[in-house]
């Protein structure tokens, strides 16, 4: 068991897969090449070395074309790992990702397989509006495609592993300020939190959510970093006499409804933090899933905290502005009581 | 001076004569049925265009992979798909090769090598780029076909696709079908160059052209081209020039082009020049002929029986396939 940062965990998963199965490949921008950066995030740094440059393969700047080339290899017989520098490149492989990869199972009537893992970076980062956007639930309203947000090192190379072992297209979103990148890619202010990981093979099954501190008064689900947002109003709250319930669905297709539900159930209250902006967010969804199913257990209205419907600002002071803090989930559920 | 085709060594001339006429008579039968109003939906009928799916198809082996486009009927019959499943999924039965949840644009069958067509345009390119990938990378000496119309080739994945199977060497032919028009668009309002072949050149890899109305001539530039990919020698741009005879869909009036025009490619009809060639070189007889198209009739009759025959769908089966299963 070691301790691992949330990089390192997805970068083992990948060795681990290569390993085991010579259909997997990591395709991508700027991923393997020598004195390069191995990922914008450092991901697959250094496995060039060990697995060659065929199999971590380093494409032009075409993220429409070689997402097009990872499903057809996908569909031909390979299991390709690709992966996007930041999540908002993903806008420019639209085509392939909503009307290709989700719909071929479908169109060829369920004969087709698309082991396709597409991995994407999200979150703000002093950046500015174009390396910023969370995209989570563009991807959860396109029926064909799985989306994971694993926020700790565990699940991240579970999941990751589970989505290479997953005959459909799975997306990954991971959170910058999470990675625990090293070296030049550091990220100011990052979380980047270290936890055990197994060196041993396990995965993390997809559709399956985890409780991430009990409380008997209040749910709180949050997603990749705003869970870790959620934890920390949870503390302050708790020496107020509010018991938080944190919930970490870390599979938003398909999703563990049940677990927010028989949360909600017995908190009565529910608030959901995301970083997305607020409309047409993931969080209305869940708003929509709990008014429908446990309504009669509410006790107060359902709360959204979500960055504003503005594109993502520079300035740090907007940009703590923008994502949600702890102090705004406070806020969210002083109100309820 | 045209060769002699009896002098054309190992070219299935009568398979490809066949071949042509099935697409030809089926998509014949498909606008009749969809007149009547038996077929739902609109077509995009490959008439006039025969001779470059069945030309090309006819060096592929089962194995081997293509992508296709919303005018797909010619590419899946020419590739092997059954025509029952066709004519099946086109009256969205639960017996059609994509068991009615495709439709016209979107027929395939993997077991034949035909990924479900794309009707995206453009989009299948970079999906054959990464079907090649694939082949060559397992160690097989399958090669992958990505047909598409020249409007696909002002599409970015046209240049994103070539690019990366350029720089990879992979064993992929793109066959463009250019057939004059997008849609209503006629190439000279497109395209500054004279054909879409000179692009090939952009990316380092070599041309082929083609009469596209002559099937003798598809087959020996597809010929060229896939045995490179095979044995790997990389990609191909191979251009074939030819004519849709009949409207972009069900609903073109064809309003932007001349009578006259369409006078002239019906002169060159693929299916026609071929017939007249196989008769003047006594390769074939009117009866011989005859006894072919009578075949494909009743094949076609048949599919049309077996697609009235067939089940729909059960409405709730909507909600199935939309992830994969195991045995599904």
């Amino acid at each position: 068991m070691a301790m691992l940062t949330i990089a390192e965990a997805l970068r083992q998963a990948i060795r681990e897969e290569m390993q085991r199965d010579e259909r997997v490949f990591c395709i991508g921008e700027d991923i393997g090449i020598p004195g390069g950066f191995g990922c914008a995030f450092t991901v697959t740094l250094g496995l060039s070395d060990e697995f060659g440059h065929e199999r971590i393969l380093d494409t032009p700047i075409s993220e429409n074309g070689f997402a097009g080339v990872a499903i057809g290899a996908a569909m031909a017989g390979l299991r390709p790992i690709a992966d996007v520098q930041y999540g908002d490149f993903l806008f420019l492989m639209m085509d392939q990702l909503a009307n290709q990869a989700a719909k071929m199972i479908y169109m060829s009537g369920g004969t087709i397989k698309v082991p396709l893992v597409m991995r994407a970076p999200v979150g703000a980062t002093a950046r500015g509006a174009q390396h910023a956007q969370s995209l989570e639930a563009f991807f959860t309203h396109i029926p064909g495609l799985k989306v994971l947000v694993p926020s700790t090192a565990y699940d991240a190379k579970g999941l990751l592993k589970s989505a290479v072992r997953d005959d459909n297209p799975v997306l990954i979103f991971e959170h910058k300020l999470l990675y625990g990148s090293k070296g030049s890619r550091t990220e100011k202010g990052a979380l980047s939190p270290v936890g055990e990981v197994p060196d041993e093979d396990y995965l993390v099954p997809i559709g399956k959510g985890v409780i991430r501190r009990e409380g008997s008064d209040v749910t709180i689900v949050g997603k990749l970093l705003t869970v870790y947002r959620a934890l920390l109003a949870a503390e302050t709250l708790a020496q107020e006499g509010i018991q938080a319930e944190v919930i970490d669905p870390r599979t938003l297709v398909p999703l563990d409804k049940e677990l927010i539900l028989e949360s909600v159930k017995k908190t009565g209250r529910l608030v959901i933090v995301e970083e997305d902006n607020l409309t047409g967010g993931w969080a209305g969804e869940i708003a929509a899933i709990v008014a429908e199913q446990a309504f009669f257990w509410l006790d107060a209205p359902i709360k959204r905290v979500s960055a504003p419907d503005t594109p993502a600002p520079f300035a740090p002071v907007m940009e703590q502005f923008y994502v949600p803090s702890a102090d705004r989930v406070i806020a969210a559920v002083k109100s309820l009581f | 001076m045209t060769a002699l085709l009896g002098e054309t060594q190992n070219i299935p001339l009568l398979d490809l004569y066949k071949t042509m006429l099935t697409i030809r008579l089926f998509e014949e039968r498909c606008n009749y049925l969809f007149m009547q109003g038996r077929i739902p939906s609109t077509l995009h009928l490959y008439i006039g265009q025969e001779a470059v799916a069945s030309g090309v198809c006819a060096l592929l082996r089962t194995d081997d992979y293509i992508t296709s486009t919303h005018r797909p009927h010619g590419h899946a019959i020419a590739k092997g798909v059954s025509i029952n499943s066709i004519m099946a999924e086109l009256f969205g039965k639960v017996t059609g090769c994509c068991k009615g949840k495709g439709g016209s644009m979107h027929v395939g069958d993997i077991r034949v090598g035909m990924f479900p067509a794309i009707a995206i345009v453009g989009a299948g390119i970079p999906i054959a780029t990464g079907a090649a990938l694939a082949v060559k990378r397992l160690g097989t000496d399958r090669v992958v076909v990505s047909f598409f119309g020249e409007g696909a080739s002002n599409e970015g994945a046209f240049h994103e696709g070539l690019n990366m199977a350029a720089i990879w060497d992979l064993p992929v032919v793109y066959v463009c079908e250019n057939n004059l028009y997008a849609a209503s668009t006629p190439f000279s309002a497109v395209f500054k160059i004279k054909s879409v072949s000179e692009r090939a050149s952009a990316y380092g890899i070599p041309a082929e052209q083609a009469d596209g109305n002559d099937v003798i001539a598809v087959y020996q530039a597809a010929e060229r081209a896939i045995s490179r990919a095979r044995s790997g020698g990389g990609p191909t741009l191979l251009e074939c020039f030819t004519y849709r005879q009949c409207g972009h869909s069900r609903s073109d009036p064809r309003t932007y082009r001349s009578r006259e025009e369409e006078e002239e490619w019906a002169r060159l009809d693929p299916i026609k020049r071929l017939a007249e060639r196989l008769l003047a070189e006594n390769l074939a007889t009117d009866a011989s002929l005859e006894v072919i198209k009578a075949e494909v009739i009743a094949n076609i009759d048949a599919a049309v029986a077996f697609a009235e025959a067939s089940p729909l769908p059960e409405p709730s089966d909507t909600l199935t396939h939309v992830f994969y299963k195991e045995a599904s």
